[in-house]
Formats: C-alpha cells, sequence, structure tokens
C-alpha cells in the first residue's frame, strides 16, 4: 500500500526524511533508505535542504525507487523558475514518482553558496497549482502536455507560527491549490498540537506531524534559537539533561509523543526526520512497535 | 529615491590607475542626499584624489545626472576642463554614471558609487528598499506593503516558515512583510485579501531593458 492508499483509506501513515547524499558516495543513503523498507509508507528526499548543495530530490526518488522504495520528492521554489520546476515535475512523473512535496524553500544566505541568486519565482502555493495543471494534462501557460503525470500532492505546515490564523490562512491556499497532505515543522508539545488541530478541524487534508528525535539538550536549544517553527519545552530538555543515553532519552521522547499523538488521534501519522542520525529511525519504529 | 553608496576609495584609486586628470560630476538629487555626489562630496573627492598625485581639471554637479539634454548642456560649458581630464569620475547613480558616458562618447567615465535600491528616506541617512521596479504594482490588495520587496524571497502567497515572532528569517531586525500586511489588512477587516491564490508574478513585465515613450498630447 502506497502512501496515498494509506491517507485515503484512513490509516495512520509513518514517513521518514533522508537528505540526499553531498557527493556521489550513495552507499550510507541506500542502507538507511533499506533499514525502513517495508517499515515505513514512504521516504521523504529533501530538496538542497538548507540550501546546501547535494545530490537533487529528484536523483534521490530514482534511487529510491531502484531500491523498491516509495519516495516523497520535495520540490522548492528557491533554485528554479517556472520552467525548471515543471521540467522537474514531469520527470518525476515520466519515472514513477507519485508524491510531491511543493516547498517554498530556504534562503540561500544559509546554504553552503552564499552566493547563489535566489530564484523564489513560484512559491509552495504556485509549486502546488503547477502540478495541478500539469495533472491536468496543461502547463502553466495552458500548452497541451504529451502525457499528463498523476501526483499525490503534498505541503508543509508549521503549527507554532505566530499569528496562527495567517498560517491557517496560507494551509487554506495550498488545499485549494491541490495539496492532500502535510507535513509539519517538529512539535514537541502535544498541547500545540491539540491547538494546531483545533484551528484547522475545519479542512480536508491529511496531517503527519513533524518528529525530530533530540539527541542532546544542547540540541533542543539550538533549535529554540535558531529554527523558526520549533519550540522544545523545559521539562523535555531537563528529561534529556538528567539522561544517562541522551540519544536514546531522545527517541524515547519522541516514542512517547507519536503514541500519545496517534491515541488522541491529533493526527494522521508521523513524518519522522532525523537529520544526520536516520539509522536511528528504526530503532524509534522499533520503540513505537511499528 | 535611488539610493547610493561611495565605492571604498582603493576601489576608486584602482580604477584610475593610469588617469593623471580627472573630471568630476555630481548630480543634486539623489547623489546628494545620500551624501555620494554633492559639491561637499565631490570637493571631498577632489582633496584625497590630489593627495594620491592626481589632478582634478575641474568638476560640475548636474541638477539631474539621469536627465541627458541637462547633462549635455552643462558638460558643454566645461568643454576647456573637460579637454584637459583623461578620465571623469561620475559620483552619480548607475544611470547617472550611464548618461554621462553616452555624452562623453571618446572619453572613459568610471562610477565613483554603488547604486543599491530604490527606497525611501526614513530620516537623514537612514534609507530603506521599498520597491523593486518589478512592473505590475501589488501594493492594492497587500494594504500599501510590498512583499516583492519587503519579504526577502518576494513572497506572494503569504509568509514562509522561516518568519519568526513577526521578524523575517534573514534578518531579525527586519519585520516580516507578511505579518505586516495580516496585521493591516485584518485591522481594515480585508483579510480576504490573502485569501486568494496569487498566480506567480509576470516576469515578462520585467525583461530589460525596458522603456516608455509617452505620446504627446495633441495642442488645442
Amino acid at each position: 500500500m502506497g502512501l496515498r492508499e494509506k491517507l485515503e483509506s484512513g490509516g495512520f501513515a509513518l514517513t521518514a526524511e533522508m537528505a540526499p547524499p553531498k557527493g556521489v558516495n550513495t552507499s550510507r543513503f541506500r542502507e538507511c533508505a533499506r533499514g525502513v523498507k517495508g517499515r515505513v509508507d514512504a521516504v521523504n528526499v529533501t530538496d538542497f535542504q538548507s540550501a546546501v548543495v547535494r545530490i537533487s530530490s529528484l536523483g534521490a526518488a530514482i534511487i529510491l525507487l531502484e531500491e523498491g522504495i516509495e519516495p516523497v520528492m520535495q520540490l522548492t521554489g528557491r533554485d528554479r523558475n517556472r520552467i525548471a520546476i515543471q521540467g522537474e515535475l514531469l520527470a518525476a512523473g515520466a519515472l514513477g514518482i507519485k508524491n510531491i512535496l511543493a516547498l517554498t524553500g530556504d534562503h540561500p544566505v544559509f546554504g553552503d553558496n552564499k552566493q547563489a541568486k535566489p530564484v523564489f519565482e513560484l512559491d509552495s502555493v504556485n509549486i502546488l497549482q503547477v502540478a495541478t495543471h500539469l495533472m491536468e494534462g496543461k502547463d502553466l501557460a495552458g500548452n497541451p502536455l504529451d502525457g499528463a503525470p498523476d501526483f499525490y500532492l503534498g505541503a508543509s505546515v508549521t503549527p507554532l507560527f505566530d499569528p496562527l490564523e495567517l498560517q491557517v490562512l496560507k494551509m487554506e491556499k495550498k488545499i485549494e491549490a491541490g495539496a492532500k497532505f502535510f507535513q509539519t515543522q517538529a512539535v514537541y508539545d502535544i498541547e500545540v498540537l491539540k491547538r494546531f488541530r483545533e484551528k484547522t478541524a475545519h479542512l480536508d487534508a491529511k496531517v503527519l506531524v513533524g518528529v525530530i528525535p533530540l539527541k542532546s539538550p544542547g540540541m533542543a536549544n539550538y533549535m529554540n534559537k535558531n529554527v523558526p517553527g520549533i519550540f522544545v519545552p523545559e521539562v523535555v530538555i531537563e528529561r534529556l539533561r538528567n539522561s544517562e543515553d541522551k540519544v536514546k532519552e531522545g527517541l524515547k521522547i519522541a516514542a512517547e509523543f507519536i503514541m500519545q499523538a496517534k491515541e488522541e488521534k491529533l493526527c494522521d501519522g508521523v513524518h519522522i526526520m532525523a537529520i544526520g542520525a536516520e539509522e536511528n529511525v528504526p530503532v524509534l519504529l522499533d520503540m513505537c512497535g511499528f | 529615491m535611488i539610493i547610493m553608496q561611495g565605492k571604498p576609495f582603493e576601489k576608486i584609486l584602482e580604477m584610475l590607475k593610469d588617469v593623471g586628470k580627472v573630471f568630476i560630476t555630481g548630480c543634486s538629487l539623489c547623489a546628494t542626499f545620500c551624501m555620494a555626489g554633492g559639491e561637499q562630496q565631490i570637493i571631498e573627492m577632489k582633496e584625497r584624489l590630489e593627495n594620491e598625485g592626481k589632478e582634478v581639471t575641474g568638476f560640475v554637479v548636474f541638477e539631474a545626472s539621469c536627465n541627458r539634454l541637462q547633462v549635455r548642456s552643462a558638460l558643454k560649458k566645461k568643454k576647456e576642463e573637460l579637454g584637459k581630464a583623461q578620465a571623469v569620475l561620475c559620483m552619480a547613480c548607475g544611470d547617472g554614471a550611464q548618461t554621462v558616458a553616452g555624452v562623453l562618447e571618446d572619453i572613459p567615465v568610471y562610477p565613483a558609487n554603488d547604486t543599491l535600491f530604490i527606497g525611501e528616506v526614513e530620516r537623514i541617512g537612514h534609507f530603506s528598499e521599498m520597491c523593486r521596479a518589478c512592473g505590475e504594482c501589488e501594493l492594492g490588495w497587500t494594504a500599501g506593503i510590498c512583499p516583492v520587496t519587503r519579504c526577502a524571497k518576494g513572497l506572494l502567497n503569504g509568509p514562509c516558515g522561516g518568519s519568526r515572532d513577526g521578524k523575517c528569517e534573514l534578518d531579525r531586525e527586519n519585520e516580516c512583510a507578511w505579518v505586516l500586511i495580516y496585521d493591516r489588512l485584518k485591522k481594515m477587516g480585508r483579510l480576504e485579501n490573502i485569501k486568494e491564490i496569487r498566480a506567480p508574478k509576470d516576469y515578462s513585465r520585467a525583461y530589460n531593458p525596458r522603456k516608455i515613450v509617452l505620446a504627446r498630447r495633441k495642442e488645442g
């Protein structure tokens, strides 16, 4: 069963995020992907995450297909104009990539090639719009296609955004543009998730809650200070501080959060972002009993 | 106003390394306001160049360095001083420098300034970018706040995930344009303005160089 079928049939979906390799050595990437094969519904590949040069998301998604794993290909507007975005989507469609996650993208200034010219011709909403056009057999300018792709479109949302109403407005636009599922920024506070679900109860879209297992109190503090939309409550940081094996405790915290969110039906699935520690994803899945 | 800033003096010297005699031009408009090409800055530049052993054959402050007819007629009056110079140092914006270069075809014109942006004078010496000359003004539905310019990503459909505490992810000193737009539209009761999906901008309107010829109104 694919991601779409799982979500649309009301199942609890699991996705794991993997950053494509920086270089042509794909062995670790393949190994981590194989580690979750059959245990998650899809593996999400990032698109030059944090504006860092890597194998493109299309390339990484093809590697996943080779491994027999269903990919979710992220696509950002940072590096491409509408011609490139449509070409990338058509290539994805032709190669059998079904799931597309549309993102605006981080600014190049945060990456490892800071001098890059940012494009941002299409934002996340526009990328969804364009993908929808392609599925209808036309490009953005209305020209006909020889064969239309069939995508399951997704987007991101930040439950902690302030003002939340503004984020919900944008989420509504993404749904109108074609988004069927959302993967959220990492959430650590179940109350934040509850509030978000209340405010978005009227929306017809599946929500996979973002989970980033913490590795240390330092990582939590760093994210609180530097990563927009993420807030790790002090009680969680305290737990990490008092633990012997911080990585294990971080996974335990994540597992408890996932189980609670699932039991209380606060989401339609979870999206695990292990950022650099992808080998821990199977461990976390074990802890959750998935 | 066009906002500009003087190039580092070493860069100017580098451009003028083979030039002994130089004529300086300035501009009474934006360059004067930016303190980058008014009479006072020209005199300071003249002294600095003379300290480096250059001869300044003369200078002129144009009423508008971007007006070709005015520049041509003002330069005509400086024919003698210009004739002695091997190069012109233009202390105006990039447009002003090109106007001068266009009029003085046979003598090199060097820019003394870096042209930065179209901006607003908040108070003397404080400028901020407000317009990117995108070719199709969006201010009508954004409560008068330009997302093309004031959002670091130029987004038209709402904020990116990087906005935090109402500030931009690029520079926490800068307001998030989308939070400003949201707040102001909400106050006006016009939040529906941001509910509508905005198509990507029509960049064919911004292909450069752009040119306009206004039709002359018929007399009588």
